[in-house]
Formats: C-alpha cells, structure tokens, sequence
C-alpha cells in the first residue's frame, strides 16, 4: 500500500517541480522567478524524503536536513540583492 | 666533527649574528667570528687525515630514488677551499667590524655573510653533485644580498641583479650539464663519478655535457666574456668583495674544474677550450686592468686575470698544470684578500680609491702602504713573494705548451700578460703610495686601528712565508690538494726558487722590465686607451636584458590581450581538438553495459536540466535571471548525485550552490545587470558553432564512457578493498581525500588559503588604493528598498545559528565512516555565518567574531601539516594515518583517527577562506556607501584590533525595532519627535548621570 502512496506522491512533487520550472522560465518578475526557486527546492526536499523512504536509507534524510538548513541562504540572499542590492551591509 | 655538520653551522649560526645586533655590533661580529671559528677548528680537526690522503665522509639518504643524497666529503681538495673560505672568512668578519659604519646594518651583514659561507663550504664539501648544484644555486643567492648590501646605492642593486642574472644562468646551464654528466657515470655522487673517465669520455653527450658544465664554471668565475659582471659587483662594501672575489664566490668555477678535472680533462677539447678562454681572460682583463683609475676596479680586473690564469693552468691537463693551478689559488686568495682591504683601508680614510687623487700615502699610512706593497708586488710576481712562484710554474708550463701546432702563441701571449699584470701591480703602488704627498685627499688619511688593518698584516705575513720558505707553508698543503685533483699518485717536484735559467726565468724579467717601462710611459698610453672605441659591457647587458623584456612583453600581450571570450575560444577549440585527436587514434571496445531503466521521475529531472541550460541560453543577457536559472541546474546536479549514490558529492554540492550564489550576488552588485551584445552576428555563428560542437563531443564522449568498462582496471577497486584496513574508515570518499590521497588535499587546502589571501590583498587594494576614490564615487544602480536589517530574518538566522553549527560539527565527526568531512562541515559552518552577515551586517557580526580569518587559514594549514608530520613519528611516511578504538566510561566504544586532525585542518581552511573571501568581497559595497570618512573606518576593517571600541548592542544600530520593545530595553529612537509613532533606530544610549538620579 505504501508503494502506491509513494508513486502518487512521488508523482505530484515531480509534476509539481515542472510547473515551478514553467513558473521559473516564464514568469511577471524576478521575484516571481526567485520565489519559485525557493519552492523548486522544498519539493525537491520532498522528493528527497520520499526517495528515502522508497530506498530505506537514512542518507537521503541527511541530504535533505542540509537542503533545508542551506537551501534558504541562497533565497534570503536573491531577496536582499533584489531589495537592497548589496546583501552583506 | 662531521663534513655535513661543518657546512650546516653557518647556516645555523647565521640567526645569530641577526639576534644579537640588538646588543651591539661588537657581538653581532663576536657570534659571526665563532661561528666561522667553531666551523674551522672543526675543519682542522680533520687536517691530518687528510694531509695523510684519507677521505673523510659523511653520508644521509636524502631522495635516493632522484639521486639526490646529502653526501659530504672532505678530501684535499674540498680540505684546501674549506679552509680558505672559513679562514678568510673570519679575517673578513674582524675586518667587516672596523670598516662597516654605525648606519650600515650589520646584523644582516654578518647573516648574509654566514649564509655565503655556508653556501660555499658546502659546494666544496659536497660529494653528491645534485647536494652541489644546491648549493651553487645558494651562493648565487647570498651572494645577490651582498653585493646589493647597501641598497641605497643603484649601482649595488644593479650590480647585484647582473651578478645574479649572469651567473644564474650559468647554474642553469650546470645543472643540465650535471644531469648528463650523472646520466653517463649512472651516479650522482663525486665519488662515483670520478671513476668513471672513461666512459664520460668516451660519450658522445662529453662534449654537450662538458660546454654546460663549463657555462656554469665560466660564469661563476667571470671568464671572457662572462667577466663583466665581476667589476660591477664592485659596488659592494670592500669586505665583501675581498671575500667574494678573493677566496670564495669566484673561486667556485675553479673548484669545479678542479673537482671534475680527473674526468674532464685531458681532451683536446677540453685543452682548447678551457685553455684558451682562460688565456684570453688572462690577457684581456690584465689590459684593462692597467687603465682603471677606482683602486677596486683595478683589482676586480687584476682578479679576473688571475682567475684566468688557474683556469688556463687547469685547462692544460698536465699534473704540473693542476699543481701550479692550486697553489696560485692559495696564493692569489691571500694577496688579493690583503690587498682588498687595503683598498678598502685607503677608502675608509682617504674618502677616495681614485689613484688620480691619491698618491704620496707611503709616508701618511706607513702600515697599510707597507701591506698592500708586500701584496701587490707578489701579484706583480718578484721573487721571495708567492706570486712569483707560482707564476713561474705557470710560465713554465705556458712555454712548452703548443696551440694548435704552433709553439710561440701561449708562451708571448702569456707573457704579455705576465707584463700587464706586472704594470698594474706596480701602478697600483706608484700611484696609490709612492710620489709625494698631497694637499688636496678629500679626507686626511692616516693608518687605521689595529683591528682593521691586522686582517690584511696577516695575510702579507703569509704572502712572504710562503714566498720564502715554500715547502715549510705550503708544500703540503699543495701536494694535498693537488693530489685530490689529479686523482692520486701525484709525485710533485719540490717548489724551487731557482731552477737554473729557465724559459720562465727570461719571461717573469722581461715582465718585470717591461711592466716598469709601461708604468714609466703610462701618461701617453693612457691618452690613447681613452681615445679607442671600446664595447661596454652594462651597455650590452641592459641592452639585452631590456630586450629580453620586451620581447616576454610582447608575446605576453599577444597572447592574453584580456578578452575572456578569446581565451574561453581557444581553450575549448584546443580541448575540442586534442580529445578529437585522441580519439582518433585509439579503437574503441564494444559497449558492454546496459542501459538503467528511464524513470518518470529521471525524466522530469532531464526535462528540469535541459529546461534550464536552453533557458540560460536564451536569457543569458538578464544576469540576475541567469543566476537563477543557473541554480536550478545546481539543484538538479545535486539530487542527481543522490540519485545516482554520491552523498558525500551531493552534500558538497549543496553547500557550494549556496557559497556561488552569495558570490555571484555580492559581484553582481557591481555589475551591469544586463550584458551588451557585444560579437557581430558573423561571430555569433561562430560562436554558436563551437558551443555546439563542444557539447556534442563532450555529451558523446560522457555516453561512450559510461556504456562501456574501463580497457584497464580503476583505482577505485583498491581504495574500496583497503579504506577500512588501511585507512581506518568506511567512507572511502572521505578516506581517499584525507589519507589515500592526503598530499593532494593538504595542497589544495594550501592553494584555497592562499586563493582567499590574494582576493583579501586584492580588495584591500581596491579598498586603499587610487581606485578606492571610484569606488566612492559608485551610486546604486538600482532602488533601495526596505530595512537593511529585517528583525525576522535577524531573529530567524539567531535562532538557526546553533543548529547549523551543530549540524556541521556532526557532519565533520562522523566524516571519517559516514558521508561527510571537513569540508562539508566547514562549507556549512561558513554558510551559518554567512547567514549571520547578511542578516545582522558585516559590522555588528564581525564585532562578535573573536578569531581573524587568516588566523584561522594558518591554523588549518598548520593542523593538517602537524598531523601529517605525525606520522613521521610513528615511523611512517607524512600524512600516513593511525587509528585506534578507545572506551570511554559512558559512552559506547568509538574510533580515534589522526585524519581527524587532517580533517579538522580542511575544515579550518575552508571556513577561513570562504569567510575571508565573501567578507573581503562585501567590503567592496561598504566602501562605496561610507564613502572617504575615516570615521567608519571600523566598519570595512578586517582585523579585530581596527574595530569599532564601542560596544554594540544586541542588535545593528539600523535596525528598526518594535517601539514599545525598544523602550522597554533601553534603546532609544534617533529622532526624538517621532518616537511614539514610528519604529525606533536599535541604537542603545547609556543612561546619564541625570536620568539616573
């Protein structure tokens, strides 16, 4: 049963990731673009999550916890550099 | 006391000399002179043994597999040079002390002085020609800093850069010499060498071998017409120049003939060409050295002379040749060192070494006038003097030696020489010491302290012993060395004073004669020396050097003309090319892998990939919109790597997405924000076709790999089999980076610090220099918006601090078995306080960062250096690893492994120069926006002590704050009307006195 789940969830995040990428190409703004990034990523955290529970290891787990952690840097840092332009005052 | 140990003290005593300045120069010259005598006695201590023929060895196995052993030996040969160079070298250092004034720094003087010395006894030293070649290159070295000593003088820094660059070259072309010379003998070691003649000889790379190896002697000894750097070196105080040009420095070239000789002569080739350079050296140098009017000039002249003279006698390849050869080396070193010093005395005193206004000293410097008259008339070569002696051998020799079948060419070529040499010997008397005295020296001269002129008294002492009683003084001495020349089994005929009328005889008194009649008519000769057009040779010599550097200009233009598009062209067409080439060349196996199953999920990935790159393509002009798209290609790459089961590359890859892109952002701000079209669209094309075609061959050549098995077995196999037994871990990636493959980490750690360092100096010259004024004058090009400082992500980058921190110290601790590291770890340490930077400011946090950054580079570098010599310790090779499971009571069993501390080295390395680099780079933006005022100096300042004195708060100053929290806590608004209203600054004030009451 939990393979079905899987699969569908799997699915979502994966079909999800397309239309951030279509958000990301095409799109009003950058910020439109860098929110979508930032969204790439938590699905892509999931999928990560998901993967591991589908593999049974603990590694993809860690990945994630690091993407996570890390992953919003880089969004706090288009925000600042969009708002401010300079991201270290 | 051991051959290795005798050539090291110098070199360790040479920080004496540097640390006791400080108490005075008297001590300074005190160390200087004990170090040489320690070395000395040392030295001596062997001499019986040695005078008994014995070798005295010692021998350490430096690289064995190159070659490269660090082998002494003291034979006659190194037993004679040792003892010149330690013992002139402390009649110099005496003299040194009285002739140096209070402005000059001694201390250096002594180190550098020691350092030489240790150069050049470990040329004569050594029995490994590789061990020599070392220290060949070190004399060149010293000798640089001594020669340009007084580095407020252009003509010792320029005499000092040709000295180096002339006999830098030939070092150069000796070590290729040496190498071929090692190659045919199949050994490195003199030792060796010396009993392979005839193989050398019989070569066909002897004649190769023999010119390189001579380029390196001929320079060394500034042989014709290598001889210009010589008088320019002049330039240097007249302590170095006696012990340069007298006992040392110049005398390496001759030692090494003399070392190689027993292999390298006694060919015609070597006759004709080392004879005749060193007559023609022998005879140019004695020319010009009569119309030199500076008394050093005439003495580095009348040097190169002499020093064509021994290398004409070793040229010759006659045992008679080689003895004469070596007690004239023995000779000239201690007449042409006295005489030095007197010059050097004349010019201490008198102001002056020009001989046109000098004159009549004899009766105002009776001492030094009766010192250099000893010594120059043994240079002019008068019986009961030991230049007489051994020029008589020489002329001996000179005439029964034929030149290409005629007899009469070396003997009147030499004896002229032998009368240019006897004219400026006496000029250097006549004219410096007899005729009357003058009214008009610039500096009233009298004779020196004791000190100063005991070196030189010493010197003429010997000068007359050895002229008068030759075998007593000398004779073993040279039957010593000389028999270490020839190669043993040398019967050498007592050193005589009379041999009868002999040739030799005839020729030294017509020499003397004739010297006599030139000086009498040197008025006229001296007119029509200065009217004949003569070459230059600086002139030449800046000539070339400044086209040689023209030339590296032009090429270096021509090449890198700074458009990165043509060096990306050419790069990827060359990349293109080779790999097109080699594949052409090989066959190719049958593919012999399936390929995986396509998933639904792998297919959105590629799609996301593809997506992406065409995106980039086509919106590369927006940089901001590329940046963004470039990280979607980041964060496919990573998922890909856990995809296809390489944690440790995906958690890499992470963490370096987010360093690229704070990177990317913080120069983007600098940066147009669009890109011009800048090729024409013919170029586009062009372009558009390389890209293609490279990704083509790239994207093939990836698939060909990968649905085939490697032709040969990987490496991978035996990392996997031995990472837990060898290495101590289970994660190989992390076993090979700190253990398999340590060297290379610990250079890459290196190369990253030093990477940070040059962008620190980089910025910090943006941030100083003339262009900090554009810097200033640089406006936003877009909007500001916003607080700088938003509370939430302040308090949301606080509240994660510990986390990431805790994170990545996890992730450094169970690196060794599990995916993760130092490097990791120390990525995303930077990354937790990278965080903090840009919420809190650079200021506020770099307010609270207690360690400097460079600190913290030299730190790691330092750790992972000590771990790795540990291993020295445990009798391993450097960066070998050790592990060993320890208990602890309360907790389970758990490794101990040395790679952490090479790990804990990276980890260090990395966070130090991320930070350092991203802050260096941040400081850009904050120049430009406090602009020129000194006042806000603290805010751009990277070191802890520059900082801001005054405490800040919990909080940056532009912080805007909750009112009501503000005031609850004590900070108060900037603007006091409005404070009930809007946010108030983070700015915290001090209570004063009246409030409090």
């Amino acid at each position: 049963m939990i393979t079905y789940a899987l699969i569908f969830a799997i699915g979502c995040y994966a079909l999800a990731l397309l239309f951030n990428l279509y958000r990301v190409v095409k799109a009003p703004g950058v910020t439109d673009r860098v929110l979508a990034l930032d969204t790439m990523a938590v699905n892509a955290i999931a999928l990560l999550v998901l993967f591991g529970i589908w593999e049974g290891t603990a590694i993809f787990f860690e990945a994630s916890i690091l993407y996570a952690m890390t992953g919003f840097v880089a969004t706090v840092a288009y925000a600042k550099f969009l708002l401010r332009g300079d991201i270290i005052e | 006391m051991s051959p290795a140990l005798i050539a090291a003290l110098p070199f360790l005593g040479a920080v004496l000399p540097a640390l006791l300045i400080r108490t005075g120069r008297s001590h300074a010259a005190l160390a200087a002179g004990a170090v040489s005598g320690l070395a000395l006695l040392g030295l001596l201590l062997h001499l019986p043994a040695a005078l008994a023929g014995q070798v005295i060895t010692a021998k350490f196995d430096w690289l064995p597999w190159l070659g490269l052993n660090a082998n002494f030996m003291i034979d006659g040969l190194g037993m004679l040079f040792a003892t010149l160079i330690l013992g002139i070298g402390l009649l110099i250092i005496l003299y040194a002390r009285f002739y140096l004034s209070n402005q000059d720094p001694v201390g250096q003087f002594y180190t550098y002085l020691l350092l030489f010395q240790g150069a050049m006894v470990g040329i004569v030293l050594s029995d490994n020609i590789l061990l020599l070649l070392i220290f060949w290159e070190l004399t060149s070295l010293s000798s640089f800093l001594l020669i340009g000593y007084w580095k407020h003088l252009p003509e010792g820094r320029q005499g000092a850069r040709m000295a180096l660059t002339v006999t830098g070259l030939g070092g150069l072309s000796m070590i290729a010499g040496m190498l071929i010379l090692g190659n045919i003998a199949g050994s490195y070691d003199i030792s060796q060498i010396l009993l392979a003649k005839e193989a050398i000889q019989s070569s066909d790379l002897y004649l190769p071998a023999l010119i390189l190896i001579l380029g390196g002697a001929f320079t060394k000894s500034a042989q014709f017409p290598f001889h210009f750097w010589l008088p320019h070196a002049m330039a240097a105080p007249t302590p170095v120049s006696a012990y340069l040009h007298s006992a040392t420095m110049v005398k390496a070239g001759l030692f090494l003939m003399a070392r190689l000789w027993p292999v390298l002569a006694g060919t015609p080739e070597w006759f004709y060409i080392v004879a005749t350079t060193g007559l023609i050296t022998m005879l140019i140098a004695a020319k010009i050295a009569i119309f030199k009017d500076d008394l050093k000039a005439l003495l580095a002249f009348s040097t190169v002379s002499h020093l064509g003279l021994v290398t004409f006698l070793l040229g010759l390849g006659t045992k008679v040749g080689a003895v004469a050869a070596v007690f004239h080396i023995i000779n000239h070193a201690s007449f042409k060192a006295a005489l030095f010093m007197s010059a050097g005395i004349v010019d201490h005193e008198a102001h002056t070494r020009d001989l046109k206004r000098l004159g009549g000293l004899r009766h105002l410097m009776p001492i030094t006038a009766t010192i250099a008259t000893i010594a120059a008339l043994s240079m002019a070569g008068i019986p009961l003097f030991n230049g007489f002696l051994s020029k008589e051998m020489m002329l001996e020799e000179a005439a029964h030696t034929a030149w290409l079948g005629s007899p009469y060419v070396v003997p009147v070529l030499a004896a002229i020489a032998a009368l240019f040499s006897a004219t400026y010997s006496f000029r250097f008397i006549a004219h410096g010491f007899f005729g009357p005295v003058r009214d008009d020296y610039p500096h009233k001269p009298h004779d020196p302290p004791f000190g100063m002129w005991a070196s030189p008294a010493f010197l003429a002492t010997l000068v007359v012993l050895i002229g008068v009683m030759p075998i007593t003084f000398a004779g073993p001495f040279v039957q010593m060395a000389a028999n270490a020349v020839v190669g043993g089994d040398l019967h050498m005929h007592p050193i005589k004073h009379w041999h009868g009328v002999t040739p030799a005889l005839i020729i030294s008194g017509i020499a003397v004669v004739g010297g006599l009649i030139l000086l009498a008519s040197f008025k006229p000769l001296k007119a029509a020396w200065e009217a004949t057009p003569r070459p230059e040779a600086k002139a030449i010599f800046d000539w070339i050097v400044g086209a040689c550097g023209a030339a590296a200009d032009w090429i270096t233009a021509t090449l890198h003309n700074g458009s990165m598009a043509r060096y990306l062209t050419l790069f990827t067409i060359g990349s293109v090319a080779a790999g097109f080439w080699a594949f052409s060349g090989g066959g190719l196996g049958p593919e012999t892998r399936e390929m995986l199953p396509i998933t639904p999920v792998a297919l959105v990935g590629w799609v996301m990939l593809v997506t992406a790159s065409a995106s980039v393509v086509a919106f590369h002009h927006n940089r901001i919109l590329a940046l963004v798209l470039i990280g979607i290609v980041g964060l496919i790459v990573s998922i890909c790597f856990i995809y296809l089961s390489a944690p440790d590359l995906a958690l890499t890859q992470i963490s370096v997405e987010v360093v690229t892109a704070v990177l990317m952002l913080l120069a983007l701000n600098f940066l147009p924000k669009r890109t011009k079209r800048g090729a024409g669209p013919l170029k586009h094309v062009w372009h558009i076709a390389i890209a293609v075609v490279t990704g083509l061959g790239t994207g093939g050549l990836i698939y060909t790999l990968m649905m085939r098995d490697f032709a040969f077995e990987t490496m991978s196999k035996y990392h996997l089999v031995n990472s837990h037994t060898l290495g101590g871990g289970d994660n190989v990636v992390n076993v090979i980076l700190v253990d398999f493959r340590g060297y290379d980490t610990y250079g890459e750690v290196t190369v990253l610090g030093i990477a940070a360092l040059v962008i620190f100096a980089l910025t910090e010259a943006l941030l100083n220099g003339a262009s900090s004024k554009k810097l200033i004058a640089w406006r936003p090009d877009v909007p500001r918006a916003g607080d700088k400082h938003p509370i939430m992500l302040l308090v949301g980058t606080r509240v994660m601090m510990p986390i990431a921190l805790l994170v990545g110290v996890f992730i450094f601790l169970r690196g060794h078995n599990l995916p993760g590291g130092g490097f990791i770890a120390g990525l995303v340490v930077s990354i937790a306080l990278v965080m903090q930077y840009m919420a809190s400011g650079f200021a506020w946090t770099q307010a609270r960062q207690k360690v400097y950054y460079h600190v913290l580079i030299g730190l790691g570098v330092l750790a992972a250096g000590i771990t790795g010599i540990g291993a020295w310790f445990n009798g391993v090779p450097f960066l070998t690893s050790d592990y060993g499971y320890v208990k602890l009571p309360g907790l389970e069993k758990f490794e101990l492994a040395t790679a952490a501390g090479f790990d804990l080295g990276v980890f260090l390395g990395v966070v130090g120069s991320v930070l350092l680099a991203l802050g260096g780079l941040s400081r850009l933006a904050r120049r430009a926006a406090v602009g020129a005022e000194p006042v806000h100096a603290h805010i751009i300042a990277e070191k802890p002590e520059a900082r801001s004195p005054e405490q800040p708060g919990a909080f940056p100053p532009e912080t805007l704050l909750p009112q009501r929290w503000a005031q609850a806590r004590g900070y108060t608004s900037a603007r006091q009307d409005d404070a009930d209203t809007k946010p108030v600054k983070a700015k915290k004030t001090k209570p004063t006195e009246a409030e409090e009451q």
